[in-house]
């Protein structure tokens, strides 16, 4: 039986706002443990939240950009338990009234646009930071003491959660992509992975190809990279797929995944079942942004990712059009096409010299970069090379490196070419015998030989007359 | 020589302002009589010795935020917890330059109607020690009563300012629900709790509204009055409109003596030119008990999650932070605060959710919707304010449905968010009766006019009988 995975996720985005959710501690990284906190965010008798104005704009942003409906009113409810990480034995979080509701993404794939639904975004603040000490799993079970940092307690998170559109770790990683790049965008988050401002839980089920049904699902948390993302999705299928197959049933479970041994770790399940006891937070007034808030938010939307994949991939292959705009070089590359570059060579000089030298492309002039591009074959790599690793220098300039001329000239060339010749036999054989694709190899060998500064479109011409001959 | 026993807040204004005393003269006249008379009233649980300020003293129930302060709101839970912060309220009144006498005695979190779930044991009634004080707010109404303090600040959720009012013949105003701060209130049920104040006269009260109420940037339920605090003069009531619920009529347990002096004071409103009528308020009556005793609760064992023993107040010993948390509840609270966690946690568990916080939050629509209704044909609505007179210690304490009845009359406005002035109606059997007057949302005006014009007619001698010289 060919099996299918079916996968929804739950994406956490921890908001670049100045203060916290509900008090005005600052938020940020790297303060002394419990150094950014208040009487509201440890939950002191009688401290009340007041809504970070802020925070909301960015979830109105974002529901914007995911094409959700923006509810003209939105509660934010009480999600009551009691652990050590939550002071007031409650989160405050949008519950069954959330922000953002019913959107939809569009990722561009090979065999066409995939479409993923978004369910809700919603808004609620984070809890604390626990270390479990003296116990062996790290966990609070078998601790001998925990250990709280309140400063992460009460910062603002957006959760983004899909519908069960996705079908393969791939689309699970392209997905996550360009929502990435999107929230970036938006200038809300940094939604850096290893930071934990952005993280990802997947909901995996596995169904027999082409059936409806939904079958058990499980959820798998602790992926701190988008490869870790689909290798615990493969993972987690493959477990599901044989458990089926030998006639087994899959139970609703929750796994850790761990990225070094590629194994499924099932969490302890709980004794008995969460009861949240969710009702609308008192303490609170309902968010109803005004109309002409929402449109200004919407006004000020950049083009989405998906959109300027789909239109750069018209003239590119898709895999280069994603890691473009993925890439934040999307830019750089339309301004630099503009400025009279070769697309393809444009999109082939950004994505792999400039990015392969380290330079911030926010910094790299378009109309100078497109006369390096044009040059490219004609300058002595080594001066191309040189060049691209100065491209994001203020003030820099094309021109020096463009007068530095490539060696084209046949008689300069002509000895190293029939040396190399003769000293590969083996491969001149291959190449007369068929294999084309040996040509780079021989142009390579000159190009190594003459220390970058032959032109290497002069250099090809030469080697296939002679292998030719 | 100044007599706490007479002195109201505006004539110690007067003293003040015409330099006969100074504030801290009257601040310490106030500690000596709580010296000398306290003991066997027991309104204090703490005494500050050493405030500051300009003007008036005030005493504080002990649920108030005091930065530096000793704060328990009479729970053996929060012992030892010195706010960080001042309660907006406190704020505002020490702002006025109103130096604090001390922090009152109350039932534990606010939840009673005697004072006798106090953790630190019940305050007296100063008509008789035999009696209760009412509650929650017995301490502070006892301490006015008694000369102890010639004006004080009380919270009230069912009822726990003008019950206790009442029973101790002085006057005490819950205000409409938003306008005056919540924030460093030891929360009970945060959509009913409001901080109001509790005086010998209406003409104080009416000030030290004016002082307490206004929106808080710090408390998002707040909203500014949107007319200001006049301080009533007149003692006509020519068109004022007043309605009498015909449902008082047949109400069980509404002591003869209580009847007769409500029924005597609003035949003396229309001798003073108010328009008299009867006004319907069925479902307010039938079910606004059942509702408050869903609502309060739910929401007060949310509330009161954050006693947990990890930040603050006592923590009891345990192998894990479980029964560490289990163990400090368990020590730390009460009886009564147990029952409305454990009907709380009930009434919002999923399953019973619609059935009970759900369909109260829809009872609660229709008693505010009814409210709405009546004030359309009136401008004050009347009912006693306690169907007894102050009851013997002990009476009720060991059967809490009794003990929930004492507020049978003050909770339906209370769901519906209105605000409600007690004020001495006269006496029965040598004990003061109370009368309740309900308002408008931002209604104060009207009833700081009427239960003036009440007040002049009637003549009540706030004083008790047993401490007139």
């Amino acid at each position: 039986m060919t099996w299918e995975t079916v996968v929804g996720l739950e994406i956490h985005v921890q908001l670049k706002t100045r203060t916290k959710m509900f008090c005005r501690c600052p938020v940020g990284f790297g303060a002394g443990e419990n150094t950014q906190t208040c009487p509201v965010c440890l939950g002191f008798p009688g401290a009340l939240p007041v809504p970070n104005g802020a925070a909301i704009a960015s979830t109105i942003k974002l529901g914007l950009a995911l094409g959700c409906a923006i509810a003209p009113r939105a509660v934010f409810a009480r999600k009551n338990y009691f652990y050590p990480d939550l002071p007031k034995g409650y989160q405050i979080s949008q519950y069954d009234m959330p922000s953002c509701i019913d959107g939809r993404m569009l990722v561009p794939m090979p065999e066409g646009e995939l479409a993923v639904g978004i369910v809700r975004a919603h808004l609620e603040e984070d809890a604390a930071k626990t270390v479990h000490m003296g116990g062996h799993t790290g966990r609070i079970g078998g601790a001998e003491y925990s250990l709280v940092d309140y400063n992460r307690g009460g910062t603002p998170l957006l959760e983004i959660v899909t519908a069960p559109d996705i079908r393969s770790a791939e689309e699970a990683r392209r997905f996550l992509q360009l929502l990435r790049q999107t929230v970036v965008e938006l200038g809300i988050s940094d939604a850096e992975m290893e930071k934990g401002t952005l993280r990802v839980d997947a909901n995996v089920s596995v169904r027999p190809q082409g059936a409806d049904e939904l079958r058990t699902r499980c959820e798998i948390k602790n992926m701190n990279s988008f490869n870790f993302i689909g290798r615990g999705i493969e993972a987690e299928a493959a477990r599901q797929i044989a458990i089926w197959e030998s006639g087994g049933e899959v139970l609703q479970e929750t796994f850790d995944f761990d990225a070094g041994s590629g194994t499924l770790t099932p969490r302890r399940s709980k004794e008995e079942a969460d009861d949240y006891r969710y009702f609308p937070e008192p303490d609170l007034v309902p968010v109803e942004p005004p109309a002409d808030l929402i449109e200004r938010l919407r006004a000020e939307l950049p083009e989405p990712p998906a959109e300027r994949i789909a239109r750069l991939g018209l003239d590119l292959d898709l895999e280069r059009a994603l890691v473009l705009v993925t890439g934040g070089l999307d830019r750089l590359y339309e301004a630099t096409v503009a400025a009279g570059a070769d697309r393809v060579a444009a999109a082939n000089v950004i994505a792999n010299n400039l990015v392969g030298a380290g330079v911030d492309p926010s910094g790299v002039r378009a109309s100078e970069l497109a006369q390096l591009v044009e040059a490219r074959d004609r300058i002595p790599r080594q001066a191309f090379d040189e060049a691209i690793g100065r491209a994001g220098d203020p003030g820099f300039a094309a021109a020096p490196y463009l007068a530095r001329e490539a060696v084209s000239d046949a008689s300069a060339l002509d000895p190293v070419i029939d040396a190399i010749i003769a000293a590969n036999p083996g491969q001149v054989a291959a190449f007369r015998g068929g294999k084309e694709g040996l040509l780079g190899f021989f142009v390579g060998q000159v190009m190594k030989e003459t220390g970058g500064s032959a032109n290497p479109r002069v250099v090809s011409e030469l080697v296939r007359a002679k292998l030719a001959g | 020589m100044i007599d706490t026993l007479r002195l109201t807040a505006e004539q110690a204004l007067g003293l003040l302002e015409r330099k006969e005393v100074s504030s801290a003269e009257l601040h310490r006249a106030y500690l000596d009589a709580a010296g000398e008379r306290d003991g066997e009233i027991h309104a204090y649980l703490r005494l500050v010795e050493n405030a500051e300020g300009t003007g008036v003293p005030i005493a504080l129930k002990d649920v108030i935020s005091t930065k530096g302060v000793e704060t328990t709101a009479g729970s053996k839970i929060l012992a030892g917890y010195v706010p960080v912060f001042d309660a907006t309220v406190a704020a505002r009144v020490r702002a006025a330059g109103m130096p604090v006498i001390g922090k009152t005695n109350t039932d534990e979190f606010a939840m009673g109607s005697s004072t006798e779930n106090s953790a630190y044991g019940p305050s007296h009634n100063p008509w008789d020690l035999t009696r209760v004080p009412g509650g929650s707010g017995g301490g502070t109404a006892a301490a006015v009563s008694a000369g102890l303090a010639p004006w004080g600040l009380g919270s009230d959720t069912g009822g726990s300012i003008k019950q206790p009012s009442a029973l101790c013949g002085n006057v005490g105003l819950r205000p409409t629900y938003g306008t005056v701060s919540r924030f460093g209130i030891v929360a009970f049920a945060s959509s009913l709790d409001q901080i109001g104040p509790v005086a010998k006269t209406v003409r104080d009260v009416a000030l030290l509204y004016s002082i307490i109420a206004g929106r808080d940037p710090n408390d998002s339920t707040t909203v500014d009055q949107p007319e200001p605090t006049r301080l009533p003069e007149h003692d006509r009531l020519d068109g004022v409109r007043i309605g009498v619920p015909k449902q008082v009529a047949g109400l069980q347990g509404i002591e003869p003596g209580v009847r007769a002096s409500f029924d005597a004071a609003v035949k003396l409103a229309g001798e003073l030119g108010a328009e008299v009528g009867e006004c319907d308020l069925p479902l307010s009556f039938e079910y606004g008990m059942p509702c408050y005793y869903l609502i309060a609760p739910a929401e007060a064992s949310s509330n009161l999650a954050r006693y947990d023993g990890v930040r603050y107040g006592p923590r009891a010993e345990g192998a894990t932070y479980r029964e560490m948390v289990e163990r400090t509840r368990d020590e730390g609270f009460g009886d009564e605060p147990k029952r409305r966690i454990m009907l709380g946690t009930y009434a919002l568990s999923a399953g019973y959710y619609d059935a009970y916080y759900g369909q109260a939050q829809r009872v609660r629509t229709l008693i505010v919707r009814e409210h709405a209704a009546a004030f359309e044909g009136f401008d004050v609505i009347a009912t006693p304010t306690s169907p007894t007179v102050a009851f013997p210690l002990g009476d009720k304490a060991a059967d809490p449905l009794a003990m929930y009845a004492c507020d049978l009359l003050t909770i339906p406005s209370c769901l519906a968010g209105l605000p409600g002035l007690n004020i001495p109606s006269g006496l029965s059997g040598g004990l003061p009766v109370g009368l309740q007057l309900i308002g408008r949302q931002f209604g104060e005006n009207t009833l700081f006019r009427t239960g003036h014009a009440l007040e002049q007619a009637i003549g009540f001698d706030t004083v008790p009988a047993r401490l007139r010289a």
